[in-house]
This record gives C-alpha cells, sequence and structure tokens, in this order.
C-alpha cells in the first residue's frame, strides 16, 4: 500500500482489485445468506402484502425521480436524484425479494418465466391493481418544486414508519428497516432544504413551492390509515401503526413549511385506503408501462 | 491568448472571447458559484482535491459533493470552498517560486532508511 493510493484504488481492492467497481447484471441474490423463516403467529400472506406495501412505494417514488433524469434543472441535482432513486430501488428490491420468500407472487408468475427472480416477477410482471403504492407516490411529479414537496413527505412518512419497523419481530424486515432508516434520512434533508430555499426563494420559487404543497396535501388522506392486514400485523408486532405516525410527520412537514415562509395547507380528513389495496389512478399504469415494458418485451434480457 | 479563461476544477471548460461557445440560456448555471471539493479517503489521510461543482450556497454545495463525488463510498469528510476564494500561485511566478529548491537535495529525506512497518511515507 504505497502513499499514491488513491480513494478509487482503495475502492477496487476493495472488490477484488480487478479494477471493477460498477456492475450492470449479474447482481447476488437480496437475501442470500438472511434467514428468512417467518417467526411463530405470523401470517406469511399478510407479511408478504405488507412487504409488497413497503416495496411499491419505493419503487414507484423512485421510477417518478428517475423521470428527472436527464432533465432535472442543474447537472448537480440530477446526480443527486438519481442516488436517491436507487436507494429507493434497493430498498423495493429487498422488500419484493422478502414478499416472494414468503411465497406472495401475485400474478406475476403467470407470465414471468422461472428464471426471472422473484423481485423482479413483482416488479415487472403485475398489473396496476397488484400495486399496493400510495397516491403519494404514484402521483405525477409537477415541477421542480412540487416534486421536492412530494419527496418531503413521502421521505418523512417513510422515515417514520422505518424506524418503527427496526423493532419488527420480523427480523429480515428490521434488517432492512435499519438499513433504510440512513437512507430516508438524507432523502428527507435533501427534500427539505430545497423546500427551505425555494420557499423562502424569489417570488416566482415561492409561488411554485406553494402551489405544489397545495397539490401534493391533499394525497396524504390515506396515510394515517392502516389496512386490515397492517391492523393484524400491528397486533402481531410486525408492522408499524401509520397512525402512530402521524404526530412526527405532522410535526416535521409544518416545521419546515413554517421555516420556509409557505403556508401549510389544510390537512386532509383521514380516508379509507386506496392505493394500499389497489386502487390506483391512470397515472399509475402510464408509470408501469414505462417501468415494465422492456423487461416484458426481453424477458430475463441481461446486459 | 493571456485572455482566454476557464473554468472547471483543472480549466477543463473553456470561456473566453476566443472560444467559440453556444449561447447561454437565459438563466445560466454561471449564476451558481463555482466551488472546489476536496474529500478525505480514510482516517489518518488527507483531503485530497477529486474535482469542482457548482451550487447555490455553501450547505448545498458539501450536500452535491456528497452526491457527485462520494457515492461510491471514497469518502469520510468533505471540504468544500469557493472557487473564487482560492488565492493560487501564477504560472508566470513558476521559476522564482519553484526553481531555487530544485538542486538542494539535502531538503529530500533520501538519506534515511524507512523501516518496512512505516506506512504512508
Amino acid at each position: 500500500m504505497g502513499h499514491e493510493e488513491t480513494v478509487y484504488e482503495a475502492l477496487d481492492s476493495a472488490h477484488g482489485g480487478e479494477g471493477q467497481w460498477a456492475f450492470g447484471t449479474g447482481f447476488d441474490e437480496p437475501l442470500a445468506g438472511v434467514d428468512t423463516t417467518v417467526p411463530d403467529g405470523i401470517d406469511p400472506a399478510d407479511l408478504g402484502a405488507y412487504c409488497l406495501m413497503l416495496g411499491d412505494d419505493a419503487l414507484v417514488l423512485a421510477q417518478r425521480l428517475t423521470q428527472w433524469v436527464t432533465a432535472a434543472p442543474e447537472l448537480e441535482e440530477e446526480v443527486a436524484v438519481a442516488n436517491i432513486a436507487l436507494d429507493l430501488l434497493g430498498q423495493a428490491r429487498l422488500l419484493l425479494a422478502r414478499a416472494g420468500s414468503v411465497g406472495v407472487l401475485g400474478r406475476s408468475r403467470d407470465t414471468a418465466t422461472a428464471s426471472i427472480p422473484d423481485e423482479d416477477a413483482l416488479a415487472y410482471f403485475r398489473d396496476a391493481d397488484e400495486f399496493r403504492c400510495t397516491g403519494l407516490v404514484a402521483a405525477p411529479n409537477g415541477d421542480f418544486g412540487q416534486t421536492m414537496v412530494r419527496l418531503l413527505a413521502a421521505a418523512t412518512t417513510r422515515l417514520a414508519v422505518f424506524a418503527r419497523l427496526r423493532d419488527s419481530r420480523d427480523p429480515v424486515l428490521a434488517a432492512i428497516a435499519a438499513k433504510g432508516v440512513a437512507e430516508l434520512t438524507y432523502h428527507r434533508d435533501h427534500a427539505a432544504r430545497w423546500v427551505l430555499r425555494l420557499g423562502d426563494g424569489t417570488p416566482e420559487s415561492h409561488r411554485r413551492a406553494q402551489a405544489g404543497a397545495d397539490a401534493v396535501w391533499p394525497l396524504l388522506a390515506d396515510a394515517f390509515t392502516a389496512t386490515d392486514v397492517e391492523q393484524r400485523l400491528v397486533g402481531a408486532g410486525v408492522a408499524a401503526d401509520p397512525a402512530g405516525t402521524r404526530e412526527e410527520v405532522v410535526g416535521v412537514l409544518t416545521q419546515v413549511l413554517d421555516r420556509a415562509t409557505l403556508r401549510v395547507p389544510a390537512w386532509p380528513a383521514d380516508a379509507p385506503p386506496r392505493g394500499r389495496l389497489g386502487l390506483h389512478g391512470a397515472e399509475l399504469a402510464v408509470l408501469l408501462a414505462e417501468l415494465q415494458g422492456l423487461a416484458r418485451e426481453h424477458p430475463a434480457a441481461t446486459w | 491568448m493571456s485572455d482566454v479563461t476557464a473554468e472547471g476544477g483543472h480549466g477543463a471548460v473553456p470561456t473566453g472571447p476566443q472560444v467559440p461557445v453556444e449561447d447561454q440560456p437565459a438563466v445560466s448555471r454561471r449564476d451558481w458559484p463555482l466551488y472546489e471539493v476536496f474529500v478525505r479517503g480514510k482516517r489518518g489521510l488527507n483531503h485530497v482535491h477529486v474535482g469542482s461543482l457548482h451550487a447555490p450556497d455553501d450547505e448545498m454545495a458539501v450536500h452535491a459533493a456528497r452526491d457527485l463525488y462520494t457515492r461510491r463510498n471514497e469518502g469520510v469528510s468533505i471540504w468544500v470552498v469557493r472557487a473564487a476564494d482560492i488565492t493560487a500561485s501564477s504560472p508566470d511566478e513558476k521559476d522564482p517560486m519553484f526553481a531555487p529548491s530544485g538542486d538542494k537535495v539535502y531538503r529530500h529525506p533520501t538519506f534515511y532508511e524507512i523501516p518496512e512497518n512505516v506506512p504512508h511515507m
């Protein structure tokens, strides 16, 4: 190890010293080496359904953020948004793999061939009605201000849930949550920085950020309402009760908007779950067509 | 050629009058100041210049540096400094600045044997 060692050389040696530390396809199994046994007293079907909810939120928000790539306002911001999307994609991959490991695959195996891993089958071969993401992440991006307000709301709610899931009785879910908390803290921080700067920036940036908040807030109507699956899993010590995150989420969002000199929009009345039950607007089908088109055209393709 | 100017970490982006450049968009990214980025790879090493970026302010510059220069786990610490705040030696002064040390070999610690187990020397 000479004094001329660079950070890149160090990174290369950490990856086997073959001059490669960026990878295409051919990843390891996401849950390789992990004990995926479901603890006693937990319904595997419920656990899988819950992992789909959390995984689909991450997958769909990652796809929304990816839509900014080549179109972001600045190159630096484009990389930042892509990094956040990749973090979320990683969370989605683990959560969908967990769902697959307990046999929750929906109708994806009707079309996905056996060589396609569970998480890819779930991501690419389910139709919109089988997705369990919320309307908050499925909604279109709007402008950059609205995108950042939505990211702030989504990261704040998800972080509140993940922080609680670190104590989940499912050890796999607890480990995924522990890893995700650091990522989501960064996502929330990044979005909050932009909301502060746009809200307290120029008259035009303030106007757009306020319009973004007004568009995003109604999407929080079912953010604090548990589905039957979640309620059963809360009882089993597996899931986080969304109702229990309300105080934290409202507190954080109010604080950021106040400091950004934005008016906090009226909080929507609690509504029964929609997205979590597979009820989505047409915008999700459009998003999925883009997300899934290549995988369905060329199943099991590698590059 | 002395009034050719450039920006970017290594003067990579020519911006001077003799260089044909495309029309800038109405809101130029040059509204954002240029920052130079220094990353420390691991404890015990120095911060090393890794590149530059544009950011609206100091905090966002650190933030962007994290995403641009440490996304593959390269660093444990980041410094950013506005490029405009760096005072550099001038190429015209190269000889008076550096030539006098060229023949003073006794300033180099090459007459010592370095023990095998001393790293980073």
